[in-house]
């Protein structure tokens, strides 16, 4: 069972949504899909996505699909990543102890396409515009489902 | 966490100012708590597990998350859209202080309508089986045929490069569909209402990453006397990227 740190950023570098869950499969603890990560971890996750963005950018213009893969790992966290045309980021760190990592990456991958789905809706309302953050709890909620549904 | 600070006695309405240091969406990093990220609690779990609907909204089942972006547009009448960018144009006009400053801000109209519709073209077009545009050609087909396509119903006449500079391109379309019937009078020069268009253009190429400048000028020829070209001007960055990565 995984925890994943999920996070959007911004064209300017910015987060502008970020959920914290565990994977909801053969959930043993007593809120299932609450994260696990230990506390140490726990604070440097924003950090660790801000520094693999680097290498977001260079993989950016050398691969022309939108999901990027696995791209950096740091210390057993793995970071994969997603970037659609309009130069927003999607960036995933999880503890990868499971075993099936193919797996993994595949129901990641299929994660980001419908959060992809759901960025582009939450776009299109003439009240947002590009790189402010995603308060809306209706989004939130569509996420967790996802991710429920997915991870 | 909080902590009352001893001031000396100005006045008995300030000696209570508390550290309080949250964000405005109440995450982020708290130097007083630490880090305070968007978890799923109790209360959410024991919702998505047991798939119990929740109102967020009052019209929540009818929310923009719930549309479908790949329905069927429908076509809207060209009357109705021409009466429409006639009264931006005017509109703009009454706040502008010049043909620059109108050509400018129908350009700004443009431009957040470019940033989002390039992604509604990109989502609608699948994900799973287009690619993105990484380099100038490719990204300017793509808006040439495209995006030109959903958003005139014609792909634009021809996608040309400059044959002097070599950061120049420029996007033809023989009878832009809102300038159909605008008449710009003599003494406004060389004003085209396409600026709309360029900033639409100049829109989506800033936010997929080529930084670019578009204008519209008006070069007629006998049988099409609405010709218009788009001229883009690429950053120079962009340029030395393409050279560096591609050759």
């Amino acid at each position: 069972m995984s925890s994943y740190y999920f996070t959007i950023i911004g064209t300017k570098d910015a987060p502008i949504y970020e959920l914290e869950f565990s994977s909801f499969k053969l959930s043993s603890h007593q809120i299932p899909g609450k994260s696990q990560f230990p506390p140490n971890i726990k604070e440097i996750l924003p950090f660790i996505t801000h520094s693999s963005l680097d290498l977001i950018e260079e993989s950016q213009w050398s691969n022309n699909q939108y999901n990027l893969g696995k791209i950096d790992s740091f210390y057993g966290i793995s970071i994969n990543a997603f970037i659609t045309q309009g130069n927003i980021k999607f960036v995933i760190c999880y503890d990868n102890n499971s075993a099936n990592s193919k797996y993994d990456e595949s129901s990641i991958k299929q994660f980001f396409v419908e959060v992809n789905d759901l960025y582009v809706k939450v776009l299109m309302n003439p009240f947002y515009s590009v790189n402010d953050a995603i308060t809306s709890p209706d989004f939130d909620l569509k996420v967790k489902l996802l991710a429920r549904k997915y991870l | 966490m909080s902590e009352d600070l001893i001031i000396p006695s100005i006045s008995s309405s300030v000696n209570k100012i508390t550290i309080s240091d949250t964000s405005k969406t109440g995450f982020g990093y708290n130097p007083a708590v630490g880090p305070s990220s968007n978890e799923i609690t109790e209360d959410t779990s024991s919702i998505l597990i047991n798939k119990r609907t929740i109102s967020l909204t009052p019209h929540s089942s009818n929310s923009i998350l719930d549309r479908n972006l790949n329905k069927k547009v429908n076509e809207i009448s060209l009357s109705s859209l021409s009466f429409l960018f006639c009264e931006i144009v005017n509109w703009c006009h009454k706040n502008s202080k010049g043909i620059q400053d109108l050509e400018n801000r129908l350009n700004g109209l443009g431009y957040q309508i470019g940033q989002k519709f390039l992604e509604l073209v990109k989502i609608r077009e699948g994900v799973k089986y287009s690619k993105r545009e990484t380099k100038i050609v490719e990204i300017l087909q793509f808006i040439h045929s495209s995006m030109w396509k959903s958003m005139f119903g014609k792909i634009a006449n021809e996608l040309e490069k400059s044959q002097d500079l070599n950061n120049e391109y420029m996007i033809i379309d023989n009878l832009p569909i809102v300038s159909k019937f605008i008449n710009v009078p003599k003494e406004y020069g060389n004003l085209n209402c396409s600026a709309f268009i360029a900033g639409i253009i100049e829109g989506a190429l800033d936010s997929a990453g080529f930084f670019a400048n578009v204008s519209a000028h008006s070069i007629p020829k006998d049988d099409n006397p609405l010709r218009t070209v788009f001229l883009i001007k690429f950053d120079e960055s962009v340029i030395l990227k393409e050279e560096l990565r591609y050759t």
